[in-house]
């Protein structure tokens, strides 16, 4: 850690790791109430669950985006954050808007709409948090000594991210054009500003962790985040096929998206190719785990199985089922879940200045959450599969369907209990590195 | 070899041009000609009813036009597959709605609440899906078929 600043990061990361537990919580009760297990219905109903499980990943990975940002963005600016009283205001609103949003889905109180369920007026609130957030980041940023290109893509990334909330509040009549610019936020997010995110952060653990020039590794950012907007903006049309729009999104949706794998194939050869040309060999290993297995880890979930069911002509059969949540829960998992627990690997040891860089409870929570996630991502896969078929080729009724396809949701509680005692691991170690301090101050090593 | 310059102006090049076309197409796409959806045919009791739909958060276990969450069956082409009555049951029923052991949240709507949803389900169900509505809903198809025979 080379400014005292960057320890507001931790409380961030802190804040991420509780409600990564709260969504895996979520998660469960979703998983029994399919194989009929549901004694919680008349308290958590499906829809609540479901949405506090979409909802808590989205912000415990915006604050993971933010506790990175907040630990970058000084080291790339080369000055102290312009304000840390006023970070924390930032994360105690954060934290005020999350958990008023995740009572209120208890109790009826959201929108409705798939993602974005926060109600209207807690919408405000995130907008002032995100512009105080922001006004943060661009202050240090402009006020710092250089203006590297890993933190100008992080801060774009950011900035991009923020200003694509908006479409998401615009009110709509047509359940049609809701939908339309509802994708506008989410797959806007997911597969474009959320990657200028994921690559900003990258960059930076690949320029500390292989030690290779800063300047090849920024070329090839570039390049990385140009084949992400490139495919990923006019992919978006793969939302569009079948929800009453123009036939156009089939060729132009079916022909980008096709191509948003690229990005995801570029970022993977790029982390593990820069891996092997580092001679710095950093001692934070489980750091190291992480960034690679991030940018590999993606490829697949985000990458392939995305591009399994994109293309039109299979689209019109899993569109609407299984298959998705398949895709969803490998793709996040790889691209972002995996991107903030690599920073907070990395940046962890630096800020406590206890240097558990590579301990077996570490390597283990590593394997154990990804061979449990990879598990739980072919129950739903074998589960998605079966569903179109006996539904759609078979005609067969839904319930019908959802109770031949239930053995898979016990081979996905069971895999999700291993995925469960990784994510446990890997905040025991969190907990184990104790609380951040100026102790921990190092202005001379480059690690 | 390509340079770091070369590089951004990739990056900024591509990005450009593509969100310009996105742009484009989503203006066409929206356009009167090409509505697909009887927008004119959204009256304020199918307005009445996406609220409803929206404030009880029925795509969190539903799906409609494919989009939602998977645990209970997809709404496109409802009226045509279970018939209004059946559907308006559900809706105003006092207890759990139970078929094969999954339950759904007893709203217990008013006869008014049901007739705003049922208008909104039946605007949806006459939406031009590119294809999507005969393959969501074999059911209604076969019925459509049968009629038409």
């Amino acid at each position: 850690m080379k400014y005292k600043s960057q320890k507001v990061a931790y409380w961030f990361f802190a804040f991420s790791m509780l409600l990564l537990v709260l969504q895996i919580t979520y998660g469960f009760i979703m998983g029994f109430a399919r194989i009929g297990f549901d004694g919680l219905h008349e308290f958590i109903p499906f829809n609540t669950a479901r949405a506090v499980h979409t909802n808590l990943l989205v912000v415990w990975l915006l604050s993971g985006f933010m506790g990175a940002a907040y630990y970058i963005i000084p080291e790339e600016a080369q000055r102290e954050l312009v304000s840390v009283k006023l970070a924390y205001v930032q994360l105690i609103s954060l934290a005020v808007v999350g958990v008023a949003a995740v009572i209120g889905y208890h109790f009826n109180w959201w929108e409705g709409r798939k993602f974005l369920e926060i109600p209207r007026q807690l919408d405000y609130l995130v907008v002032v948090n995100v512009l105080l957030f922001l006004g943060l980041i661009l202050a240090t940023l402009f006020k710092g000594k250089r203006k590297t290109t890993t933190a100008l893509v992080l801060t774009m990334g950011l900035l991009f991210a923020a200003l694509l909330y908006i479409p998401g509040m615009l009110p709509f009549d047509s359940q049609v054009t809701d939908s339309f610019f509802r994708w506008w936020v989410v797959h806007l997010w997911v597969e474009g500003v959320w990657e200028l995110i994921m690559g900003g952060i990258l960059s930076f653990l690949l320029i500390k962790l292989t030690g290779v020039d800063r300047e090849v590794i920024e070329k090839w950012l570039y390049v990385i985040v140009g084949l992400t907007f490139l495919s990923g903006i006019l992919g978006t049309g793969h939302h569009y096929y079948y929800i009453g729009v123009n036939k156009i999104w089939l060729i132009v949706g079916g022909i980008f998206s096709a191509l948003e794998p690229l990005a995801f194939l570029a970022m993977a050869l790029f982390a593990v190719n820069m891996y092997r040309k580092g001679e710095k060999k950093h001692p934070n290993k489980i750091a190291l785990f992480w960034t690679l297995g991030s940018a590999i880890v993606s490829f697949v979930g985000a990458g392939l199985l995305g591009f399994a069911h994109t293309l039109p002509q299979t689209n019109l059969y899993t569109h609407g089922t299984l298959v998705t949540a398949m895709h969803g829960h490998l793709a996040f998992w790889g691209a972002y879940a995996m991107i903030v627990l690599a920073i907070i690997s990395y940046a962890l040891p630096n800020m406590t200045g206890r240097k558990l860089y590579d301990s077996s409870v570490g390597r283990a929570a590593f394997w154990m959450s990804n061979v449990g996630m990879i598990g739980m991502t072919v129950a739903f896969g074998v589960a998605g599969v079966a569903q179109v078929y006996l539904e759609r080729k078979f005609k067969m009724d839904f319930m019908e369907v959802q109770a031949e396809i239930s053995i898979h949701f016990v081979v996905l509680i069971l895999c999700a209990t291993l995925f469960t005692v990784g994510i446990i691991m890997y905040i025991m170690d969190f907990i184990k590195h104790g609380k951040p301090t100026d102790e921990a101050l190092d202005l001379e090593s480059d690690l | 070899m390509l340079s770091k310059k070369q590089a951004r102006a990739f990056f900024l090049g591509g990005t450009v041009v593509t969100f310009l076309i996105f742009i484009g197409l989503t203006i066409f796409s929206f356009s009167k000609s090409q509505d697909q959806t009887n927008h004119e045919g959204i009256t304020e009791q199918v307005v009445r009813g996406k609220v409803l739909w929206e404030e009880n958060n029925c795509m969190g276990c539903h799906t409609i036009l494919g989009e939602g969450a998977y645990y209970a069956p997809e709404l496109t082409k409802v009226l045509d597959r279970r018939g209004e009555g059946y559907v308006k049951a559900v809706l105003m029923s006092p207890i759990p709605w139970n078929p094969n052991g999954r339950k759904m949240v007893a709203y217990g709507f008013t006869k008014e609440e049901a007739d705003d949803l049922i208008a909104f389900f039946d605007w949806i169900g006459g939406i031009d899906l590119n294809g999507f509505d005969t393959v969501v809903s074999p059911l209604a198809k076969d019925k459509i078929e049968r009629n038409k025979n």
